[in-house]
């Protein structure tokens, strides 16, 4: 590891647990390569998780973390934010844990529009209890409790975010990086609720269950699948049905929760009205 | 290797042997022995960071990096 991102780390806790081939840890990376250039405040940066494979990376970072509870991250996370609006609350979340367990705390983070930024882990499978379908499962794949292949419809994790409300939506993957750093690093900068949902590879589970071999030939599979939104944007809908759409899909600037409960205060106190 | 030549350095005890640095390498730099990547063109290497920016473990740093 670089020298100037081993601060961000907790040393002693490295290697990290995950397979060989997993996403997560290029994700993780991202993050961190995000945070670097930067040059966020270390101590001014709340990472919080909930649970499975992907919770586990604030365990690695040395931050401000909180291992939360099944899908409670962002619940945590606007309890911190509430309390302590200073601070830039980062959720990593996986996809079960953010769009099932957590699918309704997920929807009112973003209807609030409060300064959250959400890197969901998207590998489509629940990597730790050892692949369950998830609701981002890709329909007709195949996990342990779907061995004649899914039949749900999964998520659009991004337009659900976009109608709940999120002001800032974008999706990458873990084959393009820098670009997925670059994306990283507007949704940090963006005031409101961020999503990034990351297209991950889960080569032990989602791999051996949809026999996709190797993280390499996965990983080939993204490359292959993904197209930018604006390539999309001008292909008729039954084309994309096979594909990874990658890209900004939305941005907008939008009252902050946090900001405007700070109104409320001052109102209720005695200060000025509509202020 | 010339003095022009891009500095890799691979830490082994960080490898997972998962492979994606050898097969995403734009420049075929690294060769598999047994999993493990070995760097085998050298000269070939652009600094273009691929191969670091998409390890999941850490283990490579490419370039301009103050290797002990």
């Amino acid at each position: 590891m670089r020298k100037e991102l081993e601060k961000y780390f907790r040393k002693d806790k490295l290697p990290h647990i995950w397979c060989p081939g997993c996403g997560h840890g290029i994700i993780t990376g991202a993050v961190i390569r995000a945070i670097d250039n930067l040059k966020l405040e270390q101590n001014k940066i709340c990472i919080v998780s909930g649970i499975g494979c992907s919770s586990r990376a604030p365990g690695y970072l040395n931050f401000n973390t909180l291992h939360t509870t099944h899908g409670r991250a962002l619940a945590f996370a606007t309890g911190i934010k509430m309390a302590n609006p200073e601070l830039k609350i980062i959720v990593l979340t996986g996809d079960g844990d953010c769009s099932a367990i957590g699918g309704n705390h997920f929807i009112h983070a973003a209807r609030r529009n409060i300064d959250i930024t959400t890197v969901v882990f998207n590998n489509s499978i629940y990597g730790m209890t050892s692949g369950q379908y998830s609701p981002m499962t890709p329909k007709g794949a195949f996990a342990t409790t779907a061995p004649y292949g899914n039949i749900d419809r999964n998520f659009d994790l991004c337009k659900l975010a976009q109608a709940a409300g999120a002001t800032y939506v974008a999706r990458g993957t873990v084959y393009h990086v820098p670009q997925l750093i670059k994306l990283m690093e507007k949704a940090l900068k963006h005031k409101g609720f961020s999503l990034i949902d990351v297209v991950d590879i889960c080569p032990t589970y989602f791999g051996r269950r949809n026999k996709m071999g190797s993280p390499v030939v996965m990983m080939e599979k993204i490359r292959e699948m993904s197209i930018t939104a604006r390539t999309a944007a001008k292909l008729p809908p039954e084309e994309l049905s096979e594909k990874i759409v990658i890209g900004e899909f939305y941005e907008e600037q939008a009252p902050e929760y946090t900001e405007e409960y700070a109104k409320v205060m001052k109102k209720a106190q005695g200060g000025k009205l509509n202020e | 290797m010339d003095e022009k030549s891009i500095r890799i350095s691979i830490d082994e005890k960080a490898c997972k042997k998962c492979g994606l640095c050898i097969a995403f390498c734009p420049m075929k730099v690294y060769v598999s022995e047994g999993g493990k990547p070995i760097i085998v063109n050298q000269n070939a290497c652009t600094n273009c960071k691929l191969c670091e920016l998409r390890c999941p473990d850490y283990a490579i740093i490419v370039g301009g990096e103050d290797v002990e």
